[in-house]
């Protein structure tokens, strides 16, 4: 990190005119946000998905009194900006004593990075419960009871015929999914985290070179998309024909 | 009020600034979306291919970035071919960065609700020797709105919530008003759960409104089929 802003501090002399040139200037501190985004990206989407289907498990289930809290939770997320989420939770949180003095969950909860991957990751586990619990609802109704019929426990149903059905129907609604947080991550940066927009945003903040830095910042978040949906059809291929789009 | 500590006003000013930019950037977002649909279904290539090019790289790029490329970028560009540089205020920039992005998605639902006229009423108005202009305007248009209001519905929330960015180019919205309570009074968490609950509000009423709206648009589709 000394380093990189000993770089870029250096580089302001010279001044780059092009894209290359900031590539080769500031390659250390891009290639450190590039990592960043992509490790939010990926933290973000286990802990979400993580939480999803714990949720819409629960929304099948029989217990009532639990689909109040997720409805709620579900609905407060889904209706406020991803920006507020995460302020409420890197800013809002220090507003109460009694966590402050919990020595153990501040020093994680005042981490940045700590409350973007928890921001991100409750974002995306609202999103992809509401998906989920629409894709468990298409698995044909007599699979389960057949299940039933041959024994098998709800916890096996879940595992064995409901996740592995809903995996391939929810496929490509959840790669819109990945991509909505590739893209939110970049507003990390209001948190000081310096992930590839925040990097680019702490060069132009020096080098004054808005346009070269709005040029990189298309390109590589474009080819990052491109990517992303790119992986996700090549495994769609790879279904069995019947469930192909 | 008394626990927003006499901000209450500063945010409902900012709530208002919120919607109405959200108000405005929906219908310039409409108009580029109906333009876009129509490019990318147009029987021109070069059309087709450079609608259906620059609507990937929107929907590719952080919705955050595009407001900066709209608010520094423009700047760029004007004050590049201009004799007299101009600014671009940050209210036109939200707008118009808005509206760029509500109208890249909204032009793939429109395209959606177009090819989802059957094709028999094109297919009979061209044997009644209506021209290419009269089918869109008589027979396809009128009748795009029901097939598209439950995706623009969507776009409309995901906009609504989008505006709260413009805090970041500068604007005093809802966003930016809590941040100035915060930094006196030191309450973060109040604020943004007040933010947080306003915007609650805005879209359920809208989803309340969308829903009510639908179900009169299609209330003859149902008795039809």
């Amino acid at each position: 990190m000394v380093i990189a802003t000993l770089l870029s501090k250096n580089h302001t002399l010279f001044g780059g005119e092009t894209m290359i040139d900031w590539f080769l200037t500031y390659p250390i501190p891009l290639l450190q946000g590039l990592l960043l985004t992509l490790e939010l990206t990926a933290l973000g989407l286990l802990f979400g998905l993580a939480v999803a289907v714990l949720f819409a498990s629960i929304l099948q289930s029989h217990w009532r009194f639990l689909h109040y809290p997720i409805h709620a939770f579900t609905f407060f997320i889904r209706g406020t900006p991803l920006l507020v989420q995460i302020f409420l939770i890197y800013f809002g949180l220090s507003q109460f004593a009694w966590i402050r003095e919990q020595d153990w969950l501040w020093i994680w909860l005042q981490e940045p990075f700590i409350c973007a991957v928890l921001a991100l990751g409750l974002n995306s586990a609202a999103y992809t419960t509401v998906l989920l619990q629409g894709t468990f609802k298409t698995v044909p109704v007599g699979e389960i009871e057949a299940a039933k019929a041959l024994g098998l426990s709800s916890l096996q149903i879940l595992r064995r015929i409901i996740l592995p059905r809903a995996t391939i129907t929810a496929w490509s609604a959840y790669s819109n999914e990945v991509v909505l947080i590739l893209k939110s991550t970049a507003l990390v940066s209001t948190i000081t985290l310096l992930d590839l927009m925040g990097a680019i945003r702490q060069i132009t903040a020096e080098t004054y070179e808005m346009g070269t830095g709005l040029l990189i910042a298309g390109l590589v978040y474009g080819s990052l998309t491109a990517i992303t949906v790119y992986l996700f059809r090549s495994v769609e291929k790879r279904f069995p024909p019947i469930h192909r789009r | 009020m008394s626990y927003l500590e006499g901000y209450a006003p500063q945010l409902l000013e900012g709530a208002l600034l919120t919607l109405q930019l959200g108000i405005v950037s929906l219908l310039l977002g409409l108009v580029l979306g109906t333009l876009g649909a129509l490019g990318e279904l147009s029987r021109s290539t070069v059309v087709r291919y450079f609608t259906l090019s620059w609507h990937t790289l929107i929907r590719g790029l952080p919705e955050i970035l595009i407001l900066f490329a709209v608010f520094y970028g423009s700047d760029l560009l004007f004050n590049r071919w201009l004799p007299t540089p101009i600014d671009i205020s940050p209210y036109w920039a939200g707008i118009v960065g808005l509206g760029i992005l509500f109208g890249a998605y909204a032009s793939q639902v429109l395209r959606g609700a177009l090819l989802a006229i059957p094709t028999g009423q094109r297919e009979a108005a061209l044997a009644l020797g209506f021209s290419h202009r009269q089918i869109y305007q008589h027979i396809l248009l009128p009748q795009l709105w029901r097939y598209a209001l439950p995706g623009l519905g969507n776009l409309w929330l995901v906009l609504l919530k989008d505006t709260a960015l413009v805090s970041l180019i500068g604007l005093t919205d809802l966003m930016s008003r809590a941040q100035a309570a915060v930094s006196i009074t030191q309450k973060p968490f109040t604020f943004y759960l007040t933010v947080a609950c306003i915007y609650l509000i805005m879209t359920s009423i809208s989803q309340w409104l969308l829903q009510r709206y639908y179900q009169k648009t299609t209330r003859y589709l149902g008795a039809k089929q």
